[in-house]
């Protein structure tokens, strides 16, 4: 079986962002890139299902502009067989991915989509579900485990009570949550062998999908600011501000 | 403007993330409808027809409605939107499984987390873990959007909306329910609590929670955690409070062991007093506490609990 993972290209997650003074968005220059993390566990996953032999084959996908690469080439050296960028200038929307994904889904006909449940910069957490639907295929959303078998894929969902257990008719789309696993430092041998693994590039007009925005940003401003406070000595100094100042107890 | 609100609920009554949706959906209109879709969620449908601001309920009955599966749900969801201009879900993880799907049927993309509506086509939405906000235009014919609900006050059950049956639920054979395992706790639900205590990677086993809990059952407070104390096994995921976890805003939100990571933070910020309980003064948590207290938490809550015992 082939396995697909979408991965995207964002800011470092320990990065602080910074909006720029224009209002059009956040500084995207000059700062720290990295793999969106959802999608390192989504790699990750792929690359065990491969290793536990239930997979022959992991490609990985981005939708983005050229330096997008990066991060193929990382998802590549972790453990990834080949790779395809989409590339286009335009700040790809859920839609627009999902569309593109199913494109590259229709030629390699995997029998699993696995991507991060959420990407850290417009924490959208649409893209997974758009393409099981665009596909008519079923979902698992927010998985901390996954079993593959022969006709069925098992998953346990965290949501907001606990966890929750499905049954998947494959083929499926699965989106990951932050407990599947731990995603794996790639060796520099891999590194380097990363670098000669194929990577093809499409247009999204090549694929026939229209990625025109659905929405127009107006403004990205700083959110309202909150001040450091006092500090208190004892509990009892703690208690009484919060009854007689802050009047929350 | 013509609303439809899709209402979370467990078949015998709404999740209180609904309350707060509807009163998103009064900032677009007054012609507001709320589906409940079940099975045997009569009940449901009929704590729903008393939110008020709800002109009609409708209730989707069907087995296949049972357990909120998004291959069944969404299509029921896609079918009825054609009436509306706007579709509203909570921002849950019911909502974020199910709005999506949905959306795409319709060639829609869907708006997340709506936290501020300027308008019937643009919206305000948190993005990079809440550090900055972006104001966004939807060009689409209908606005599907999830529901930041902590941002929206809840709407009061003081109405009388008829309920109308509506028809169309399919089983896809896609997919098929397997079991839950949810946490039961006496205390009040971390999105809807007046008071949350949480504790983080300082609190060093999921033993020493009890502390927070002793704490937590004098102020009729719930128990969060960070995202380090879940993944070390402290606690379950549901406790998690933050950018992938739950967002939360509470009254008073005090913060144990907790170092506030800029994650952390994105989903507690809001709360309107913070307390920071940490031996570390240079923790970030700090810079957003309007109380902060340096100190070993194992010596401050056992203090902490005998000056709430003494005080009331």
């Amino acid at each position: 079986m082939k396995v697909l993972v979408p991965v995207k290209r964002v800011i470092d997650a320990n990065i602080k962002v910074r909006v720029k003074s224009d209002q059009s968005g956040v500084e995207l220059n000059n700062v720290k890139m990295a793999m969106n993390p959802f999608c390192e566990i989504a790699v990750e996953q792929a690359i065990r299902l491969k290793e536990s032999g239930l997979v022959d084959e992991i490609i990985v996908v981005t939708v983005g502009a050229a330096q997008s690469q990066e991060t193929l080439r990382a998802a590549l050296a972790m453990g990834a067989d080949r790779a395809i960028l989409i590339e286009t200038e335009e700040t790809p929307e859920p839609l627009a991915v999902a569309k593109s994904l199913k494109a590259i889904v229709d030629r390699e006909e995997p029998g699993l989509v696995i991507l991060g449940k959420q990407a850290i910069d417009g924490d959208n957490n649409q893209t997974g579900q758009m393409l099981a639907a665009l596909l008519g295929w079923s979902i698992g959303t927010f998985i901390s485990d996954l079993v593959v078998e022969e006709s069925i894929v098992k998953v346990t969902r965290e949501v907001d009570g606990g966890l929750e257990k499905l049954e998947l008719v494959p083929p499926a789309v699965v989106t990951v949550d932050l407990r599947l696993n731990e995603p794996r430092y790639a060796s520099l041998p891999n590194i380097m062998k990363a670098k000669k693994k194929p990577l093809d590039t499409f247009s999204p007009s090549d694929l026939n999908v229209d990625v025109t925005p659905r929405t127009e940003v107006i403004s990205v401003v700083e959110p309202p600011a909150r001040e450091a406070g006092v500090r208190v000595g004892s509990a009892e100094e703690l208690v009484e501000k919060l009854k007689n100042e802050a009047k929350v107890i | 403007m013509a609303i439809l609100v899709i209402g979370e609920h467990d078949n015998d009554e709404l999740k209180p993330s609904t309350l707060n949706t509807v009163t998103a959906a009064q900032e677009l209109g007054d012609e507001i409808d709320l589906l409940i879709a079940g099975a045997n969620c009569g009940a449901a449908a009929e704590h729903a027809a008393r939110v008020t601001g709800v002109k009609r309920v409708l209730k989707a009955d069907d087995p296949s409605l049972a357990d909120s599966l998004a291959e069944n749900l969404s299509p029921l969801i896609a079918k009825l939107a054609g009436g509306y201009t706007h579709v509203l879900i909570p921002a849950s993880t019911y909502g974020k499984n199910i709005m999506p799907r949905a959306a795409a049927l319709l060639d829609v993309q869907q708006i997340s987390d709506v936290s501020g509506i300027e308008g019937e086509d643009t919206f305000v939405r948190p993005i990079y873990a809440g550090n900055a906000m972006a104001t966004v235009r939807s060009k689409d014919a209908i606005k599907m959007i999830s529901v930041r609900t902590t941002a929206f006050e809840s709407a009061t059950e003081e109405g009388e909306a008829t309920i109308e049956e509506v028809a169309g639920a399919q089983e896809s054979g896609l997919s098929k329910f397997a079991g839950e395992e949810l946490t039961r706790s006496e205390r009040p639900e971390l999105t809807t609590a007046d008071i949350i205590i949480s504790g983080g990677r300082g609190m060093k086993s999921g033993d020493n929670f009890a502390m927070l809990e002793r704490i937590a059952d004098r102020l009729n407070a719930a128990v969060g955690a960070s995202r380090a104390a879940v993944d070390a096994g402290y606690v379950p995921n549901d406790y998690q409070v933050g950018q992938t976890g739950k967002v939360v805003a509470p009254n008073l939100y005090i913060a144990v062991g907790i170092s506030g990571a800029i994650q952390h933070l994105a989903g507690m910020k809001d709360s309107k007093v913070i307390v920071a309980i940490n031996k570390d003064e240079e923790a970030p948590i700090f810079q957003v506490a309007d109380y902060g207290w340096v100190v070993d938490l194992f010596e401050a809550l056992p203090q902490l609990e005998a000056a709430l015992g003494e005080g009331g």
